[in-house]
């Protein structure tokens, strides 16, 4: 049975990575805002210095994001994976696999930074520096968790050898993970400056 | 290949078919009944307010058993604005959001451009059930100790934020309430999701953007504000809920002192709130105005049997809506101790917006004039449509000025100017929408005469409620008082009479609609496929479309859907799936 859409398959998945993208950055662009607005409050704004395990996990989220590019489909038939019958490389499970063992890394990385800043006596509500320390790496790591389940649906999708649908999985889920990446590079500046 | 459907075919179980359904007609439908429910849920709150506003000193029969906060059945200024918070809360999100965009864009768009179903058929079902249990977590908040928040359905913070002392309803009904709106962002987020890719991907051949019509493009354009505008609410909502629950202080300022009690915050900012809340808010109400906008846009030419004046001018000034929507925000804060400097800058944007308005008004009375008007129920609703949308846009000039503003804020003056521009028309839009369809969703006919009482009633009727309150407003009359029993504002009481009045005959003229909705559902005429002799997809295929929409055969879009008034030939109209070719007289 033909598809009802004109272009490919492969675009509604495309699609509603992008417009997901495009949500939660404004709903990251929110929260910086009320950052910068509640700095600017008062002279409440305790500043601290940041775990140095999230220098670590910045490499980490890098290194994910260089280990799912290595693993993705290499054939150039898969540049058109509604192209009938055409055969088509699964994405690399190897280096999925290592992808997403980074990406728990670096979870276990910020919860580590959280257990280091507790440590020190700040909490959730000791200062609104504290307060967005924890609510934007929470937030940012809630999202990723989001990328790992479809990391993991690529595996599945590899596993199953339905290598078409594999890629356009692959597709959909590494442009969220890079994105992830590029999210934390951000929340990482703007904390490094900020706090 | 993977087209959405192709992996399952009708689903047969009772629960697949009903309650989990992955069918956009069925999440439609049930995004339908929810509103109704919710509807008729914060009529009945509004009553119970009208009735206390008008008799303030009366006991009202039961309400003392149903709700301890209010003893002896007589409304405390308290339960007021408890009332009042749930009712707007209600209507706002779960009627006015929910029925004209969630409701009828899951029915209609997709057979509008032309596909099988939504582009994420899971997510869907999912943004409808996420949105059930935001109705659920908001109702609770009646069966918690103390009843439901207080803090307006705007929620302002440090009211909002410091938990218990603030009032009755500020400690448990305040934490449902943000946890209720959060959880709605989530269903909102993943249903515009969704309707965004759809309308991107899965159009059918020849269903160019040029082609969509323009219910179609409002609710895409609609999706669009309602993804910028729920991703920021949310955050706001994470940020007041941790205020109530964590200790922190986002929104609570120092050394606040309510109830006697100092509280334990320290430095936040409650105008921070404010604008995160409006950032949202008056996008919002674009939200719930815009699918209007296109509703009224798709029926008009079928009962004028004109094509739409102005279809390209039209769109551009939804576009322009939505743009302009994300730069005003600040007119709701005109009295929040804004700079002036400030408040002109928002003062300015707050007129240009109301440009793109007039002019789709313009375009609409445009392709009313002249016409072989068929007065029927969608028709009549579009009218009335129309003019509450006219009635409650002029009074946005004045309060668009601040330094008119700052006497009118705060008045009734505000309550009317918002509940013709937003409450109504969006109701009438609903109306419209739902007479026009409903053959289409349940393949038989709703009743003309019972459809044509419905709406004069209800236009009397909602003209008797709102356009009293501009004056009693300019008599400053202060809105979000529970009874205006003391000094000047006692002279206004019997006109607060004939409005509560008036508002018992409207909610009683909507028993006539009930009854025509249920009748018409069961016992209606059967509904032919094309019954407007109109011209977009939807109206191709059987009322009610089968499972896959189009009974497993793909349409091919030849035409835009205003080819109306075609001269010479037998009907006066062209589908747009019909291959013949574009007649010259349908450019007029
Ligand atoms: C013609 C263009 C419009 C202008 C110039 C305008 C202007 C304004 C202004 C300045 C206010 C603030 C009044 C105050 O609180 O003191 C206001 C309130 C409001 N407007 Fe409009 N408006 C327009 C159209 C709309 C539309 C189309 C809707 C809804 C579909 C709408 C819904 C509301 C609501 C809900 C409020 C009150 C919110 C609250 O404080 O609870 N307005 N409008
Ligand atoms: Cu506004």
């Amino acid at each position: 049975m033909t598809s009802l859409s004109v272009k490919s398959p492969a675009a509604p998945a495309q699609t509603g990575v992008l417009v997901g993208i495009a949500a939660i950055t404004m709903s990251f662009a929110a929260y910086s805002s009320a950052l910068i607005v509640r700095q600017g409050a008062s002279p409440d704004w305790l500043h601290f210095t940041l775990p140095r395990v999230l220098f670590f996990n910045t490499l980490v989220v890098l290194a994910s994001s260089a280990t799912l590019y290595v693993a993705r489909p290499r054939s150039r038939a898969t540049a058109d994976p509604a192209g009938s019958g055409a055969a088509v490389d699964a994405p690399n499970l190897t280096w999925l696999y290592a992808t997403i063992l980074l990406g728990f890394l670096f979870l276990a990385g910020q919860i580590m930074a959280w257990r280091n800043l507790a440590a020190q006596g700040l909490t959730l509500s000791s200062s609104p520096s504290s307060s967005f320390f924890y609510l934007l790496t929470a937030m940012h790591g809630l999202h990723l968790l989001g990328g790992l389940a479809g990391l993991l649906y690529v595996v599945y999708r590899v596993r199953r050898s339905s290598p078409v649908r594999a890629v356009v999985a692959y597709k959909a889920a590494s442009l969220y993970w890079h994105f992830m990446t590029v999210l934390w590079l951000y929340l990482f500046a703007i904390l490094a400056t900020r706090i | 290949m993977t087209s959405p459907h192709s992996s399952h075919a009708a689903p047969q179980s009772f629960w697949r078919k009903y309650v989990f359904s992955l069918d956009h007609k069925v999440i439609g439908r049930q995004y339908l009944d929810l509103s109704l429910v919710a509807v008729t849920t914060g009529m009945i709150l509004s009553w119970l307010m009208r009735l206390h506003l008008a008799w303030p000193t009366r006991a009202i029969p039961f309400l003392g058993v149903l709700s301890p906060e209010a003893t002896g059945g007589i409304i405390t200024p308290e339960y007021y604005l408890s009332l009042m918070t749930m009712h707007g809360t209600i209507m706002v999100f779960f009627v006015l959001t929910t029925a004209p965009f969630a409701g009828f864009g899951n029915f209609i768009l997709p057979i509008q451009i032309g596909a099988e179903d939504m582009a994420f058929p899971h997510f869907n079902m999912m943004s409808f059930w996420v949105t059930f249990v935001a109705f659920i977590v908001l109702v609770s908040a009646f069966f918690v100790p103390e009843g439901p928040p207080l803090a307006g359905w705007t929620a302002y913070a440090p009211l909002s934020a410091v938990g218990k002392d603030s009032g009755p309803g500020e400690g448990w009904g305040q934490t449902l309430w943000v946890i209720s709106i959060a959880i709605f962002c989530i269903g909102q987020l993943i249903g515009s999701l969704n309707f965004i890719a759809t309308t991107l991907d899965l159009r059918t051949k020849g269903m160019t953007l040029a082609r969509m019509p323009y219910s179609t493009w409002a609710w895409f354009i609609t999706s669009v504000i309602g993804l910028i505008a729920f991703s920021v609410l949310f955050p706001a909502c994470i940020l007041l809920l941790l205020d109530r629950v964590a200790g922190t202080s986002f929104f609570i300022p120092a050394g606040l002192v309510i109830s006697d009690r100092l509280q334990p915050h320290s430095g936040g900012s409650p105008l921070l709130w404010q604008h995160l809340f409006w950032f949202f808010g008056h996008p919002e109400v674009y939200i719930a105005i815009l699918p209007g906008f296109g509703i009224v846009s798709h029926i008009l030419p079928a009962v004028t049997r004109k094509p739409l004046l102005g279809p390209r001018v039209l769109i551009a000034c939804m576009i322009a809506i939505g743009f302009l929507s994300y730069t005003v925000w600040g007119h709701h804060m005109f009295m929040s101790g804004m700079n002036p400097l400030s408040a002109t800058l928002f003062s300015v944007p707050t007129l240009i917006i109301t440009i793109p308005a007039a002019i789709a008004t313009l375009l609409w009375i445009g392709t009313l004039y002249g016409s072989k008007l068929r007065f029927n129920t969608p028709a009549l609703f579009c009218l009335g449509f129309i003019s509450v949308f006219v009635s409650g846009g002029l009074s946005g000039f004045f309060l668009a000025q601040p330094a008119i503003d700052s006497y009118l804020h705060g008045t009734y003056f505000v309550v009317g100017h918002f509940h013709f521009v937003m409450g109504v028309a969006a109701m009438f839009a609903i109306f419209a929408g739902l007479y026009f369809w409903f053959p289409k969703m349940f393949g038989r006919m709703m009743n003309e005469t019972l459809g044509k009482w419905h709406f004069i009633l209800t236009f009397i009727g909602v003209y008797c409620i709102f356009m009293p309150m501009h004056y009693l407003g300019l008599a400053g009359n202060v809105r979000r008082y529970s009874t205006f029993t003391v000094d000047y504002m006692k002279g206004s009481i019997p006109l607060h009479r004939f409005i509560t009045v008036a508002a018992l005959f409207t909610g009683a003229a909507q028993l006539i609609f009930f009854y025509n909705l249920f009748r018409s559902r069961f016992r209606g005429e059967i509904a032919p496929a094309n019954p407007w002799q109109a011209t977009s997809l939807e109206w191709t295929t059987s009322s009610p479309p089968p499972h896959d929409n189009f009974g497993g055969h793909h349409p091919v879009v030849y035409h835009g859907p205003n080819e109306y008034g075609v001269a010479g030939r037998e009907g006066d109209y062209i589908m747009q799936t019909s291959p013949e070719p574009e007649p010259v007289a349908a450019a007029s």
